[in-house]
């Protein structure tokens, strides 16, 4: 099943529940909702909700399936010459130390789709994203922390790509706070997302810090000019793990977007409730 | 420009008056600098090696501690809708308000910081050294700060929020500013390379900090 068929059902599900109330859809829309589902069409809770109900189970199968073979593969891995066993904390520290920063692009492209094209849904998907970007976040920093003490001979070492982590996990946190601190999601909706694109700032700190200061930390293996360095035997199972966690986003995420929608729907119910019942 | 001139005029003069408190930062750095040899003992042999980060961390906590006042006593006024409203470009108008706010709050951390440098015993090379890169890097604190000012008024919200919006943006300037600083007393490495870096990330604020606070101020006041 492709991207278009599940579209066609989505569209089908939410015509079918929408038919008593706009039973007379104007041509020209329908024409347009059929012929390219672009994400202006997803700016439709209902839809977005409808979409993902029906895309949540696979992406969910398919994650720990990627999961299941990413770890298998992981355990059956050969030993480093140099570093024995315990090579393959890498499995599970590279993925998070990338997802990290991928998190924090998708919140920046959301940020963006806050302030420029005021899509309805790219607030719910920057405050979704949060939390999860500070779970890999702060995973990426344990696993390393315990792959350093064996390698390096220490938990923390303050050097360039281990701080400018840290900062990226307390802007995290930072923004959480920002997002918690105020009451009317649009209005928390903006200053998060200039808070966000300020901060994309880091991300190419982050990624560079390995290569503009001689550091601890190991430059680049994997995503470098001229191919990696990594052999084939720990390339393959990390990119599967890589895979796996990156599908594991995917799936939390829009998980959690519906909750935050609902959440929203749940609140404004509130309020019209806590309006109407007298003083 | 006439326009902006008096901006930054009126700043100053609103925050050097009575009620504009710019110089309580001067006063809240001396008491930093003060309660550190009780934190760490009256030694002076190690007074002298953390000395440099002893100030910046001071000058850091001082300059962060005034900066809520950037928008907020312009947005209870009212005169903060004005300037949005205004013809200037909001931009520049902000640039201008840090830039004051710099010549009052900032400007005098930098006179005081040799005089602090008596207390925790350093000699006149390593104190011109620390001033210079202080001078090198407040401006970055300020225009970075500006952004957390702008966020916590249109959000109504001051105080902790700002300080954790704005420190975690402020380290790159503390780690560059202590390690030129400790490179032109003992270090090995040469005072350029962190001292060009530390005037780059000054560069880098004076551009996006005014964009990113004049931006937070449109899309927040309503």
């Amino acid at each position: 099943m492709g991207w278009t068929d599940y579209r066609f059902d989505a569209d089908q599900l939410s015509l079918r529940r929408d038919e008593t109330k706009q039973a007379t859809l104007p041509a020209a829309t329908a024409a347009i909702i059929t012929d390219n589902m672009t994400l202006i069409d997803l700016a439709n809770p209902t839809r977005f909700l409808t979409l993902t109900a029906r895309l949540l189970p696979w992406l969910a199968a398919l994650t720990a399936i990627l999961l299941l073979a990413g770890l298998y593969q992981s355990a059956v891995a050969p030993d480093d010459y140099q570093q024995g066993a315990t090579v393959k904390i890498m499995f599970i520290h590279v993925p998070n130390a990338w997802l990290s920063m991928f998190v924090w692009g998708v919140m920046s492209l959301a940020a963006l789709g806050t302030l420029v094209w005021r899509h309805p849904l790219a607030d719910v998907a920057a405050k979704a994203a949060a939390p999860i970007g500070a779970a890999f976040t702060f995973l990426a920093l344990v696993t390393g922390s315990l792959w350093g003490r064996p390698m390096w001979g220490t938990y923390w070492e303050w050097d360039a790509r281990l701080t400018s982590v840290l900062i990226l996990f307390l802007m995290y946190l930072g923004l959480i706070a920002l997002w918690r601190a105020v009451e009317d999601p649009a209005r928390a909706a903006r200053a998060a997302a200039i808070l966000t694109l300020v901060g994309a700032i880091n991300l190419p700190i982050i990624k560079f810090s390995v290569d503009w200061w001689n550091t601890l930390h190991q430059p680049a293996s994997v995503i470098r000019l001229g191919g990696p360095t990594l052999d084939r035997a720990f390339l393959i199972p990390l990119l599967v793990m890589a895979a796996a966690f990156s599908l594991l986003f995917a799936t939390l995420h829009l998980a959690a977007m519906r909750n935050e929608i609902l959440r929203r729907r749940v609140r404004a119910l509130q309020m019209i409730q806590a309006r109407q019942r007298p003083a | 420009m006439t326009a902006l001139a008096a901006l930054i005029q009126r700043d100053i003069k609103i925050a050097l008056r009575v009620g504009g408190g710019a110089l309580i930062g001067v006063l809240f750095f001396l008491t930093v600098v003060v309660l550190m040899p009780f934190a760490v003992g009256p030694d002076l042999a190690l007074l002298t090696r953390l000395g440099p980060a002893i100030l910046w961390l001071g000058a850091l906590l001082a300059s962060l501690l005034t900066l809520d006042r950037l928008f907020m006593a312009d947005h209870e006024d009212g005169s903060l809708d004005l300037i949005v409203m205004s013809r200037t470009p909001l931009e520049l108008a902000c640039a201008a308000k840090a830039l004051a706010h710099w010549l009052a709050a900032g400007l005098p951390l930098i006179i005081a910081a040799p005089v602090l440098g008596l207390l925790l015993n350093l000699d006149a090379a390593s104190t011109s050294a620390v001033a210079l890169t202080l001078l090198a890097g407040t401006p970055a604190l300020t225009f970075t700060g500006m952004i957390g000012a702008a966020l916590s008024v249109t959000l109504h919200r001051g105080g902790l929020l700002l300080a954790v919006l704005v420190l975690p943006l402020s380290i790159p300037v503390l780690i560059f500013g202590v390690a030129a600083s400790q490179a032109a007393i003992s270090g090995p490495l040469s005072f350029g390379t962190p001292f060009s870096i530390l005037c780059a990330l000054s560069l880098v604020s004076f551009v996006i900090g005014p964009i990113a606070a004049a931006a937070s101020l449109r899309h927040g006041l309503d």
